[in-house]
């Protein structure tokens, strides 16, 4: 059967799946229950799963975090849904501190088996601050790991994926790809697993390296650029962004000898880094150019009217293919 | 009186608890008609009163026009405010220039009344930082974002305040359902154990977007938390702009005094949308609510009654202020609207005091990739 969803309803069927599946699963957040989530990934799930599963909760990330912390050592597997990620600082001492360390701290006693699900990036022209891509806080603490979808097909299989972690997973939805496009997502309880890319495009000349909504500005420079020179870029879609796949990154770069590196965060600091640093260590002989990197630039995320030139473009992804090639 | 029957009646509905706890009285000077119940009126000179009337009516036009303008795609998301402009104007028009105001992102009546221009509240919606700034000698912050967080600022300055002995004091501004983060505790807690000359001004009006507030806590009312505090509380009709006046005077008197920080509930009502991108109707009876509200307790059209049998008002005057708010409102937006275009270069300004080595090159890596026009890739 051919069934064309978008992001967001393919994350609203992993959640009512899950539901269903395991009388352990809960969903919490602000707004979820009767206003079905501000971008309505919980629609209709309180109606169809009752309001002690699908929970309207006050407003207080560190509330929603750190009693999911409890609900999950103690039973449960909490879906907590934050409304946008820059509204999870309240939160974040009860992500660093306590969710991401219980298990290491009680040698596997205790554990949090919890997913905490958040829009974030720039592209639908939100409020102030309803646009970071802050993902290397939680990539840099260990215990947690973090997932990011760019198509619905891996939003459902991440995410059910995610509730059946036994480990906390930060899982971050690209708003601007909530309802950019449907595609083909089975009806079945598929999973996508943690921990492994996709290769999006094969190619020989130059790896692209992004995730999130950065993957539709990536394909379209590399199409730009093939048309125009002739190149073959590889493009692969990170998903997991910890753990990471070393050993899909580490393949594709031994075979095109050129990477380029493409996110939405800040340059400083930002995974791009550790990824440069990675190939460097496992693959610096194949490299014949340096590891280039296409990122947001060191300032506060812009207002709206300014979030196009925040964020990387096809002309500037096309310039950095050019520069590798031509090194 | 009605919204007091309201709030037993929803909190019974969902909690099965009734006439257990006591709900601290409302504070309200004139009644929905107009009519004064308290012989406090004196105490607000009429030119005042006129003022009051004024600036909420401003308030008003500007958040009307601004609801159009997002519609039309001139302004981004926007966040409305009618039905609590009492609120905002009468805590605003107690202040006086020093103090320190600390809004969230539906407080613009406040502000405005504070001495923000339009111009600069147009230009924060339209996506431009520059509407952050606030005249010079103001000390009116940016908009917080962040759910409570502002409320921590305005101890600090208060702190501040308090250290430089100047006299000055400062605002919080907040809805109901920041009550719940523990930025609200902290500050009230900080507050009080340093005795800090700051009001905690909350609008309950109801709902923090969908959620109801007897859904967001199970205290029947914002003002009781004080007493966790113990610092004064006071719980004012929200809609009645004398009673808030008066209530953040005394609160400010107190603060001057040395007397430490009060936490204000106004009880109110957003009559619209959470912002211009929610669907009020999902979540409560919306043609019932805001039409009661509007019908039985709007701000300005009781002020009106009373300043028309005190006759301070005319039909005149509201038509003469009508067409000078029009006029000034049009004006304020049509010359944001000329300005040139926000220059993309300009994000990499006032990162630092500073500028590090790698803004600087990114700045300029960003000025060569300017196509022919200057435009951005
Ligand atoms: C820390 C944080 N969490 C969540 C949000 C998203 N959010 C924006 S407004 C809002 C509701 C606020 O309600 P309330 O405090 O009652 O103020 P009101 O909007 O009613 O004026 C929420 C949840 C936010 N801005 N900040």
């Amino acid at each position: 059967m051919n069934r064309k969803f978008t992001m967001i309803q393919a994350i609203t069927e992993a959640l009512d799946q899950k539901l269903a599946d395991d009388p352990r699963v809960m969903l919490l957040g602000e707004d979820i229950g009767v206003n079905g989530g501000v971008f309505r990934a919980t629609e209709g799930l309180l109606s169809k799963h009752g309001a002690e599963r699908v929970v309207d909760t006050p407003l207080a990330e560190s509330g929603i975090i750190g009693s999911a912390i409890g609900l999950s050592l103690n039973g449960m597997l909490p879906v907590a849904e934050i409304q946008f990620l820059s509204f999870i600082y309240p939160a974040f001492e009860q992500v660093v501190s306590h969710a991401a360390r219980l298990r290491h701290r009680t040698r596997g006693q205790f554990t949090t088996p919890l997913v905490i699900r958040t829009p974030y990036g720039a592209g639908i022209r939100g409020p102030e601050l309803h646009s970071e891509s802050v993902e290397t806080f939680f990539v840099h603490t260990p215990g947690l790991k973090v997932v990011v979808p760019a198509t619905p097909y891996d939003a459902k299989g991440l995410l059910i994926s995610a509730i059946e972690d036994p480990d906390p997973v930060l899982f971050l939805e690209p708003t601007r790809l909530y309802r950019a496009f449907k595609e083909e997502v089975p009806e079945e309880m598929y999973r996508v697993p943690i921990g492994k890319a996709r290769i999006v495009e094969e190619g020989s000349d130059l790896s692209i390296f992004a995730w999130g909504s950065m993957m539709r500005t990536a394909q379209l420079a590399a199409k730009q650029i093939a048309q125009e020179k002739g190149w073959s870029c590889e493009i692969i879609d990170l998903r997991s962004l910890y753990p990471l796949d070393l050993d899909t990154i580490i393949a594709s770069v031994k075979k095109t000898g050129r990477a380029l590196i493409v996110h939405e965060a800040h340059k400083t600091a930002g995974l791009g880094a550790e990824i440069t640093s990675l190939i460097n260590d496992e693959a610096l002989i194949y490299l014949k150019a340096p590891v280039k990197r296409i990122t947001g630039y060191d300032v506060p995320v812009p207002f709206f009217t300014l979030e196009d030139s925040y964020m990387p473009t096809p002309a500037r992804i096309r310039q950095g293919i050019i520069d590798t090639m031509q090194f | 009186m009605l919204i007091e029957k309201d709030m037993r009646a929803r909190a019974a509905a969902l909690t099965g608890r009734l006439e257990d706890v006591r709900i601290p009285e409302l504070f309200q000077v004139i009644t929905p008609d107009g009519e004064v119940q308290q012989g406090i009126e004196n105490r607000i000179d009429p030119a005042l009163m006129v003022r009051m009337y004024e600036q909420m009516t401003r308030a008003r036009a500007f958040d009307r026009k601004a609801v159009i303008l997002q519609r039309q795609g001139r302004i981004g998301t926007y966040a409305p405010f009618e039905g609590q402009e009492a609120a905002q104007v009468g805590s605003a028009l107690a202040l006086k220039e020093g103090d320190w105001m600390f809004p969230t992102y539906r407080d613009h009546a406040a502000i405005l009344t504070h001495g923000q221009t339009l111009e600069n509240l147009f230009l924060y919606w339209m996506g431009r930082m520059e509407g952050c700034m606030c005249p010079a000698g103001k000390n009116i912050l940016p908009p917080s974002v962040p759910i409570a967080t502002q409320m921590l600022h305005a101890a600090g300055a208060a702190w501040a305040n308090k250290i430089k002995g100047e006299g000055a004091i400062s605002i919080a501004y907040f809805g109901d359902g920041a009550t719940s983060e523990g930025d609200f505790h902290e500050a009230l807690n900080f507050a009080g154990v340093y005795q800090l000359p700051v009001l905690f001004f909350c609008q309950n009006n109801g709902y923090a977007i969908s959620v109801p507030f007897q859904r967001q806590s199970a205290s029947r009312t914002i003002v009781q938390r004080a007493a966790a505090y113990d610092i004064p509380g006071i719980r004012v009709d929200g809609n009645d702009i004398f009673a808030v006046w008066l209530a953040v005077r005394e609160a400010i008197e107190r603060a001057q005094a040395g007397r430490g920080p009060t936490l204000i509930e106004a009880v109110t009502f957003r009559y619209g949308a959470h912002t211009t991108a929610d669907d009020p109707k999902k979540y409560r009876d919306q043609e019932v609510l805001a039409k009661e509200w509007r019908e039985q307790r709007d701000p300005i059209e009781r002020l009106q009654k009373f300043l028309i049998k005190k006759e301070l008002w005319t039909e005149e005057k509201e038509q003469v202020l009508m067409n000078k708010l029009t006029d000034e409102i049009e004006a304020a937006f049509a010359k944001v609207e000329a300005l040139p275009k926000t220059r993309p270069v300009d994000m990499f300004d006032h990162v630092y005091a500073d500028v590090p080595w790698h803004i600087t090159e990114q700045r300029q890596e960003f000025l060569s990739l300017q196509d022919e026009e200057g435009g951005h890739v």
